[in-house]
């Protein structure tokens, strides 16, 4: 019966309704929904992010061209804030090649926006008033990184030495095997012991990671260690959205792509095509802003209390 | 055998660990955000029956284990070795020692049929079916008209379990037995 959607109809319900009133609450806010490619001659260059690549034939033109389904519409909203946009939102589809499991599916929907002028703090304000008006969920918590390690696994993520979050994974995770970086140590730590216990009574902002992970996010420096400037949202311990201080300036960007294309490169992994329609823009001026991008598969699963995936979207990858 | 690699995992495949053969029972995908993927897995060590939980970078693989699960009906113990055979016409006999046996040893009875987990050819393990029936050999008389009491008393079986059982059962009653729990269900029908 792989033919019926793996969801409930009342799922399609709630998310038609989820859908309406995350228009009205933008409105509202004046905030201006638009839309940006799917299909883009370059993606993410992130190590850990695998676009989903198609060859597309145009007239006049010889040969393929290599495109990618995006991973997230950020460049191209970018774009849209330096040409003068102002506030913008959208839901879209985003691709993520390779990740499929009870809360991953490699096309998801994603409601992201962008707001110039708007501090971290501010954004995080907003968001907790999308979480109450959208999906009646109780204004969040906010704890650091650095809080959560401390309480949950009493390690200090940024002060530990390589070594000692590498024994830590191994003893928490049972994982085997060596060549696993900081980040990674990190990763599993979180994702093994820490992430199913935040937002559990009530949401929480998990704010200040690690520059390692910073992405397209700021930095700064506090008590002496560099802080990347973004914040992810937990609810039922189920990572719902994350948002950042955005980096806007241009040859940072671009020393990142290059940064990034370089570890793909030692991974064995294809290098990314830099998107210079991005670095030109942020040469052009972004006024300085701040983004988040939501799962909304997710937050509905948390709206539903269900653990699957395949309970909020009708046709997952294995029916697709 | 073949390896599996990360993107092969499910439950039910079988592989090499830390020199046992074990079964994945369950498989989750884990990925922060931007972060690195890990395969989660819950395996089952066919050698010990114990759980163990373990996590796989992507692209990770292991070595396949030469493992396969069949139906054989128990012949008898010469002390050593409990006799087996299979159920498919082929007559053909295994001898499992004590370690494969283990547990379910309290729970054999000729002609009954079990599942036997071969490894490389020989018996690793061997699981009983949910419920056996099986005779007491001793236990304190029946007392009559106790039925709604629901008070128990231990009762040896033929194969050397004990178990315990309601006050009216007597010496030589056949019991229907659940082989998970070790439990009494009630007296075999027939």
């Amino acid at each position: 019966m792989s033919w019926r959607p793996s969801c409930q109809l009342a799922a399609l319900r709630l998310r038609a309704d989820i859908l309406a009133a995350t228009r009205c609450f933008f409105a509202e806010r004046s905030v201006l929904e638009v839309e940006t490619p799917l299909l883009s001659y370059s993606t993410a260059t992130d190590l850990h992010l695998a676009s989903v690549s198609a060859q597309v034939d145009l007239p006049h033109q010889q040969g393929s061209k290599q495109m990618f389904l995006q991973t997230s519409p950020e460049f191209a909203m970018k774009r849209l804030l330096a040409a003068g946009s102002g506030a913008i939102y959208q839901t879209t589809k985003s691709f993520r090649n390779g990740e499929s499991g009870i809360r991953h599916n490699p096309e998801f929907t994603m409601l992201e926006w962008y707001r110039p002028g708007f501090s971290l703090s501010e954004l995080m304000s907003e968001v907790a008033d999308y979480l109450s008006v959208v999906a009646k969920l109780d204004k969040p918590d906010v704890i650091t990184y650095q809080q959560a390690f401390l309480q949950y696994l009493n390690i200090d993520p940024h002060r530990a030495d390589e070594q000692t979050l590498f024994q830590l994974a191994k003893q928490k995770t049972g994982i085997s095997g060596d060549g696993l970086s900081r980040d990674d140590c990190l990763d599993l730590l979180l994702t093994h012991c820490i992430e199913s216990k935040l937002g559990c009574e009530k949401p929480v902002f998990m704010i200040e990671y690690p520059a390692s992970q910073a992405s397209l996010a700021n930095i700064k420096e506090i008590d002496g260690i560099k802080l990347a400037q973004r914040f992810e949202l937990y609810a039922n311990g189920l990572e719902l959205a994350n948002g950042y201080d955005e980096l806007i300036d241009a040859d940072e960007q671009l020393h990142r792509f290059k940064a990034d294309n370089k570890a793909r490169k030692l991974d064995g992994l294809p290098e990314i095509p830099i998107d210079h329609h991005l670095i030109e823009a942020l040469k052009s001026g972004l006024i300085k802003c701040s983004g988040v991008a939501l799962g909304m598969d997710r937050l509905q699963m948390v709206i539903q209390k269900t653990s699957s995936i395949d309970d909020v979207i009708a046709f997952p990858v294995g029916r697709a | 055998m073949a390896n599996y690699s990360t993107n092969e995992f499910k439950s039910g495949v079988k592989v090499m660990l830390e020199g046992d053969p074990c079964a994945m029972l369950e498989v989750e995908f884990v990925k922060p955000g931007k972060g690195q993927a890990f395969s989660r897995v819950k395996l089952r060590n066919l050698r010990t029956g114990r759980v163990w939980e373990r996590t796989f970078k992507s692209g990770e693989s292991l070595e396949g284990a030469d493992v396969i699960e069949l139906d054989m009906e128990y012949l008898y113990s010469d002390g050593e070795f409990w006799h087996f055979m299979l159920t498919d016409g082929s007559f053909e006999q295994y001898g499992a020692d004590e370690t494969a046996v283990g547990d379910c040893k309290l729970w054999l009875k000729e002609q009954v049929v079990y599942a036997v987990t071969l490894y490389n050819g020989a018996p690793l393990s061997v699981t009983p079916p949910n419920f056996v029936d099986l005779e007491v050999v001793e236990t304190d008389p029946g007392l009559k008209g106790d039925t709604a009491q629901g008070g128990t008393k231990p009762a040896t079986l033929s194969t050397g379990a004990v178990v315990n059982v309601p006050l009216f059962v007597n010496i030589g009653e056949v019991l229907k037995l659940d082989t998970r729990t070790g439990e009494y269900v009630s007296r075999a029908k027939g």
